[in-house]
């Protein structure tokens, strides 16, 4: 078997587009979004829980779908708008969602927070008044270990509150 | 003094909230300093072998590998408490569980990393594994997990306790009806989001090491003892925490490594431990099997208990000496029990070493009083929560075993979950049912993991250019220690929290505070905060008076708040401060009182302050598929006073959720050694959907002790979860589960055995026998004498 080292590694030059800002990067192709986003890029505001898809933390943005970024190849998210928690706010203006988190106390050790409020972000454009279930629904995939999820809710609702009618 | 609070008690936002919330908050493994080595740990796929051989001439050669280290290289045995310094950061002799650290490799990225640890030819001699309670109560056949001259007897048990406080067989004599129970609470773990990660530097023959970890003044002791390096010289830094609940209150195996590998190789080397790892460095939930008989009169009033516990520790010690006396030592500080014997067992096994996680030993035995409890009321044919009310602790009384309750909101508490649950007012339906059970915690332990006079927390505080900065050792992992800090400090001097900059967990910049575990931080860190602030704000007011020729009799009239000092901007005051007593800076500590009793071993369970909880939980249960759904959960907790309610909330409520996963699907279980689920899917914890809504209720019963008289908060409203959950399965189904988690597989089982005419449980039938010691015989307190200190040496 060969090992890691002695492997062919295919590499090819990816431009990628995260949070509104292209940069092309050299990268094997096995290397998965997480690592470009936290080691190539710098962006260690995305968080990572397990890297096998389990935890739901390391969500990002994909055309404004949530997506795993720790089972993403940046191969195939070419000319895909990719957004992270540090695309969200608009420039010093916090998102009503990041607003709303830090009213409610919806983070408390803030590691989950990230993936939480991305995939709350998908759930509110597609949804701007979502229900208590749909809530739930929208962030099942998403584990936290502080908060019990009850504020995370409550955070979301008030994000929501906002939102035209 | 009756004083109008600003911005204690307020629902402001936590002051590292927008750090949080735009990804701009540090955690350890964000850091990646220029020429970092990645460092990955070679672990023993065995648990329990010898170690002939390791040889890693093949990893050292590989392109990439800057140094490669094994257990010749960190001799040094270290561990949380003084008494077991039983662990090594990597083992060159022998290993005892799966996952047991053997060899450590820097290189220049993580697949050099990998394949080095491929590279690294272990020649292991397999031995016969312990990996049960029962297995380790046997003298062993082969060889023992730990060197005997460190255990009991049978060899591999690693402490035995047993203590008799009051005339127990008396008290039996007495009572009109004695019961018995068995339990068992099998483990699990604390799973917290943030895999452990830590990097360190070495520089001018000074080490610094950034950690996720909740005691830096910890690992900063273990790393000068294993390193050889004076303490001065060793760097500790808590970086942005991402979740404990106990699991990061060991100095830990990577911590050191990545010490050592920084030392050799002159370059940062960071190690941030795999998911899998976790699961494995754990320190997580003791399984406990219980025993518990108690005598009662017919009105349901305690005579006496007598309380059996053997934890399975896993294979190291970790907190495991205090762990044992935790299951024996806070059923006194709910309920008066007049005359109480304790005995405790703790057992090596090899798995993964067992330690604190939230409520650190208490849960366990939480569980197993309460049911008993209920059962002894229905023994009785009382109402449960009436037996238990008929028991509650008296508010500033002392219990048989010495401990101290001061402030007591349990009858409160106990009033709100009945009130709003409608408890006694409940529809009798088969499948549907309501359970209630009460709890205490600690507010900080009393006695200090290295026994010594210091002060156990210390503040300093600095004003200069019209700001105010805090100083202070204390790790905030989450629950909001730094916004607790900042708002005693901002309440004292007239600010906003937002206002006070902190500087927290580095072993460099501030002052000694124990760490983030046993619930100690608001109590503690907070008093002596708030002795900082209150010397800070003395100096202030002096100044003002001084330019406003106000007599000093007159200075209580000098109002401090809304950013004024008198007729002062706080700026200004700062500036008229500085002019006049030079550079601005006070400090403040907190020693807790002792309280112990007059025994070897009273040191755990002392407390400055207990924290009161109450719970009732609505659950249905599926008799077809064994499911339990929970529908709604009222919780009640004595806090003494909530400094910022929303934080109090959320970790009342973090609590809930916790217990509710450990009542329901979490356990840390083993195959031959192996963890069974070491993933965050197969290990089941409740996800948005299983959550039920909360009721939750702030009781202010404002502690004399506790800073504006709080208590705390992050671990005692777990605890009555658990058992609640259980007395609402039994109260929809009639069956006990006598052992967590409730899965609808025992759910089924418990309802097949009532099918076939045999007791509708499921759990243990019987407790092992174990050569616990001669009693320790303690005469009991006056319940009146509530001395502390000197005070309380002078009666002994």
């Amino acid at each position: 078997m060969l090992n890691e080292l002695e492997r062919q590694v295919q590499r090819e030059v990816i431009a990628l587009d995260v949070n509104g800002e292209l940069t092309e990067l050299l990268l094997p192709v096995h290397r998965t979004l997480l690592e470009v986003l936290r080691e190539d890029l710098r962006l260690t505001g995305t968080k990572h829980g397990c890297e096998l898809g389990e935890c739901g933390t390391c969500t990002v943005l994909v055309d404004g779908e949530p997506q795993l970024s720790c089972l993403s190849l940046p191969v195939q998210l070419e000319g895909r708008a990719i957004l992270t928690v540090e695309g969200l706010a608009a420039g010093a203006e916090l998102h009503p969602l990041q607003v709303a988190f830090a009213e409610m106390g919806a983070a408390q050790c803030g590691y989950c927070t990230p993936g939480m409020l991305l995939a709350a972000r998908a759930l509110l454009e597609r949804t701007p008044h979502p229900s208590p279930q749909e809530i739930r629904e929208a962030l099942a995939g998403n584990l936290c270990r502080c908060t019990g999820y009850v504020r995370i809710i409550e955070a979301v609702e008030l994000a929501a509150a906002a939102n035209p009618a | 003094m009756t004083r109008r609070l600003d911005v204690v008690g307020r629902s402001l936002p936590r002051v590292d909230a927008a750090a949080k919330l735009t990804g701009s908050a540090v955690y350890a493994d964000d850091l990646a300093p220029p020429r970092t080595l990645h460092c990955k740990i070679l672990r023993s796929p065995h648990p329990h072998a010898r170690v002939r051989s390791v040889d890693v001439a093949a990893a050292r050669r590989i392109p990439g590998v800057r140094a490669v280290i094994t257990g010749h290289d960190l001799p040094i045995r270290f561990g949380i408490l003084p008494v077991s310094q039983d662990e090594r950061a990597l083992e060159a002799e022998k290993v005892r569980y799966v996952g047991d650290p053997v060899a450590a490799v820097a290189a220049t990225d993580e697949e050099t990393a990998h394949a080095a640890l491929d590279a690294i030819r272990v020649d292991y001699e397999l031995l016969d594994p312990v990996l049960t309670i029962e297995e380790a109560l046997r003298e062993p056949a082969g060889e023992p997990i730990h060197d005997h001259s460190y255990t009991r007897s049978p060899a591999n048990v690693h402490r035995l306790v047993a203590y008799e406080f009051g005339a127990v067989d008396a008290g039996f004599e007495r009572a009109d009806h004695v019961r018995e129970d068995v339990f068992f609470f099998p483990g699990n773990t604390h799973l917290p989001m943030e895999q452990h990660s830590a990097l360190a530097t070495y520089a001018g023959g000074r080490l610094t090491l950034w950690s996720s970890t909740q005691v830096v003044h910890y690992v900063q002791r273990a790393l000068a003892r294993v390193l050889e390096l004076p303490m001065h010289r060793v760097r500790i830094i808590g970086a942005v925490h991402g979740g404990g609940f106990g699991g990061k209150t060991d100095p830990f195996s990577h911590e050191l490594v990545v010490a050592k590998l920084a030392m050799l190789t002159g370059r940062p080397v960071k190690c941030t431990l795999t998911r899998e790892e976790v699961f494995y460095a754990h320190r997580g939930r003791h399984p406990v099997l219980m025993w518990v008989r108690t005598g009662v009169t017919r009105d349901g009033r305690i005579t006496a208990m007598h309380f059996r516990s053997v934890l399975d520790g896993g294979a190291y010690g970790s907190y495991g000496a205090a762990s044992v006396f935790y299951t024996g030592t806070l059923q006194t500080v709910t309920y008066a029990i007049p005359a109480y014997r304790f005995e405790g067992c703790r057992v090596f096994t090899n798995k993964a070493p067992c330690g604190p996680k939230r409520g650190h030993g208490t849960p366990q035995a939480r569980f197993a009083l309460e049911l008993h409890l209920d059962k002894l009321a229905d023994d009785l044919g009382l109402d449960r929560v009436e037996l238990k009310r008929r028991n509650f602790v008296t508010p500033f009384s002392r219990a048989v075993n010495w401990l101290r309750v001061t402030s007591c909101g349990l009858e409160e508490c106990t009033a709100r979950v009945l009130e709003a649950s409608g408890y006694h007012q409940r529809r009798r339906t088969p499948g549907r049912g309501m359970g209630f059970a009460v709890s205490a915690y600690m507010s900080g332990a009393g006695t200090a993991i290295y026994w010594n006079g210091m002060p156990h927390s210390e503040v300093q505080l600095k004003v200069d250019r019209g700001g105010v900065t805090a100083y202070c050792g204390a790790m905030d992992i989450g629950q909001g220690s730094d916004t607790v800090l900042a708002t005693v400090v901002a309440e004292e001097l007239g600010l906003q929290p937002g206002k006070v900059r902190l500087v927290t967990a580095d072993t460099d910049l501030t002052p000694i505070d124990l760490g983030s575990y046993s619930s100690r931080v608001t109590f503690m860190a907070g008093n002596a905060a708030l002795e900082a602030a209150r010397r800070m704000r003395d100096l202030l007011v002096e100044a003002v008076a001084a330019r406003m020729g106000v007599a000093d009799i007159d200075r209580e009239g000098i109002a401090v708040g809304g950013g004024r000092i008198g007729e002062f901007s706080f700026e200004a005051a700062c500036e008229l401060a500085e002019e006049r007593f030079g550079a601005l800076s006070t400090a403040g500590s907190y020693t807790p009182p002792r309280i112990g009793g007059p025994f070897k071993g009273s040191g755990v369970g002392p407390s400055p302050a207990y924290s009161f909880s109450a719970c009732v939980v609505a659950a249905d249960v599926d008799a077809r598929t064994g499911i339990v759904a929970v529908r709604r959960i009222w919780i009640a907790h004595d806090v003494g006073r909530a400094i910022n309610a929303n934080l109090v909330l959320g970790q009342i409520e973090g609590s809930v959720y916790m217990g509710l996963g450990e009542a329901l699907m979490e356990e840390q279980a083993y195959r031959r050694g192996r963890h069974r689920w070491p993933s965050m899917l197969d290990y089941k914890s409740p996800t948005f959907l299983d959550m039920p809504e909360i009721e939750s209720f702030i009781v202010e019963t404002v502690d004399p002790e506790g800073p504006y008289g709080a208590k705390e908060a992050g671990q005692g409203p777990l605890l009555p979860v658990i058992p609640a959950v259980n007395a609402a399965v039994h109260d929809a189904l009639g069956i006990w589960i006598d052992e967590t988690p409730i899965t609808p597989e025992k759910v089924i089982r418990a309802l097949a055995a009532r099918e076939r005419g045999e007791p509708a449980r499921q759990g243990p039938r019987s407790f092992p026998a174990i050569p616990f010691p001669a009693l320790i015989h303690v005469d009991p307190p006056d319940p009146g004498d509530l001395r502390v200190g000197a005070e309380l040496d002078a009666r002994a």
